[in-house]
């Protein structure tokens, strides 16, 4: 119980998009198709999973031991990107199509400040290993249901009349604080 | 002299980090509830930004061009952890408000763009000015979007009080949809501002080069 707690309340109330701000850029750049989007996203979850696994093991079996705290920004960081990387290369020798389909946004899940944050977070609050890797899980799926429902919305804009000034991210900045709204609606819930 | 008032010009406006190539953009919003913790996260992200752009541009010719990412963000972290331990040290107020977007510097898109981009390329001086361009161009955005989001939400604007006291606070400015929808009608101002800037300056020429 506690868990699906933890796992409803990271993808909804406290969705790492729409709430706390992590992982615009991918959010506002990468949400105009909605096939790309659920690829970007799937990618992403992926990413955060295994992120949260290995930075909890980090923290708690060479960082604490240690006394190395100091070093977590620069080795969580490298450990997100040399993720990304091996991905890469699986699904380079695995299943090329799926490679090619997602293309540039691979490399750029490195620089999605939201991977970094979740496995910063999770240390912060002292999450155990479970907690951490539904807490990841719970990330990836909210960024996910974020991009899919603005590349849902942007593709309809497509056929809008919007005023000149406001095309393109103007337009979806202001959708993005519509969908906020909406999702600041189930606060205090859990 | 023209090439640095250019240099000045790009970060400015014409490749504006916030209004113009949309990066950096988790703490523009995150952390713009207010104009001063705007301006501090501002501060702390051109302080990064000019340091890494030094350090890489000195050793252009040293870091092989295979592992140059890993490298930059290695640079770009430690810059990173000093910032975070001084702002511990010196002003925490500042610091557990910005909370997690302080490490975050390390993947704002900013500096690893300049550092692709200009200063693996170009001699150390230049770099450290286009840094400070770019680091004074996000600073403006930053304070802009802090004060507007403060005044709106609080009435306020650097703790100063602003507007009458007969003001009804919108709630809204200071919680995430108010980022949101702030930034977005600014954006629709700054391509109004440049369209008509645009449209002067071929109006005022005979004929268009272009």
């Amino acid at each position: 119980m506690k868990y699906l707690l933890l796992f409803i309340g990271t993808v909804i109330t406290n969705n790492f998009v729409l709430v706390q701000f992590l992982g615009i850029c991918p959010f506002i750049g990468v949400s105009k198709q909605v096939t790309t989007s659920l690829g970007m996203g799937a990618a992403t979850t992926f990413v955060m999973v295994v992120s949260a696994l290995v930075s909890w093991l980090i923290q708690h079996f060479i960082l604490v031991p240690l006394n190395l705290e100091y070093l977590q920004i620069v080795s969580f960081i490298l450990v997100i990107a040399s993720l990304v990387q091996l991905v890469e290369m699986f699904l380079h020798k695995s299943s090329p199509g799926l490679y090619r389909a997602m293309g540039i946004f691979l490399p750029l899940i490195t620089t999605n400040c939201a991977v970094l944050g979740l496995a910063l977070n999770a240390v912060e609050r002292s999450y155990n290993l479970g907690e951490s890797l539904i807490y990841g899980l719970g990330a990836g799926v909210g960024f996910t249901v974020a991009l899919l429902l603005l590349a849902g919305i942007r593709e309809e804009l497509e056929f809008a009349d919007i005023p000149k000034p406001f095309k393109g991210a103007g337009i979806a900045l202001i959708i993005a604080g519509l969908l906020s709204l909406a999702f600041s609606g189930f606060a205090g819930m859990i | 002299m023209n090439r640095l008032s250019k240099d000045l010009l790009r970060g400015l406006w014409n490749e504006n980090p916030t209004f113009r190539l949309l990066i950096g953009l988790c703490p523009t919003l995150g952390v713009t509830t207010s104009a001063f913790y705007g301006l501090g996260m501002a501060l702390a992200t051109a302080f990064v930004l000019i340091c890494s752009s030094a350090l890489i541009s000195m050793l252009k010719k040293v870091i092989p061009e295979k592992v140059r990412i890993p490298a930059y963000i290695i640079i770009i972290a430690t810059f990173v952890t000093i910032i975070s331990f001084l702002l511990q040290a010196y002003l925490p107020d500042l610091y557990t408000a910005l909370g997690v977007f302080i490490p975050l510097i390390v993947v704002n898109c900013i500096i690893l763009g300049r550092a692709e981009a200009y200063a693996s390329k170009m001699p150390v001086l230049l770099s450290i000015f286009d840094a400070f361009a770019m680091g004074l161009g996000f600073t403006w955005a930053l304070t802009l979007l802090g004060s507007i989001r403060e005044l709106l939400g609080t009435g306020k604007v650097f703790g100063v009080q602003i507007l009458p006291d007969g003001f009804t606070p919108w709630a809204i400015m200071s919680s995430p949809p108010g980022a949101f929808l702030t930034l977005g009608f600014l954006l629709a101002l700054v391509n109004l501002i440049s369209d008509k800037v645009a449209k002067s300056i071929s109006a005022s020429r005979p004929k268009p080069t272009d």
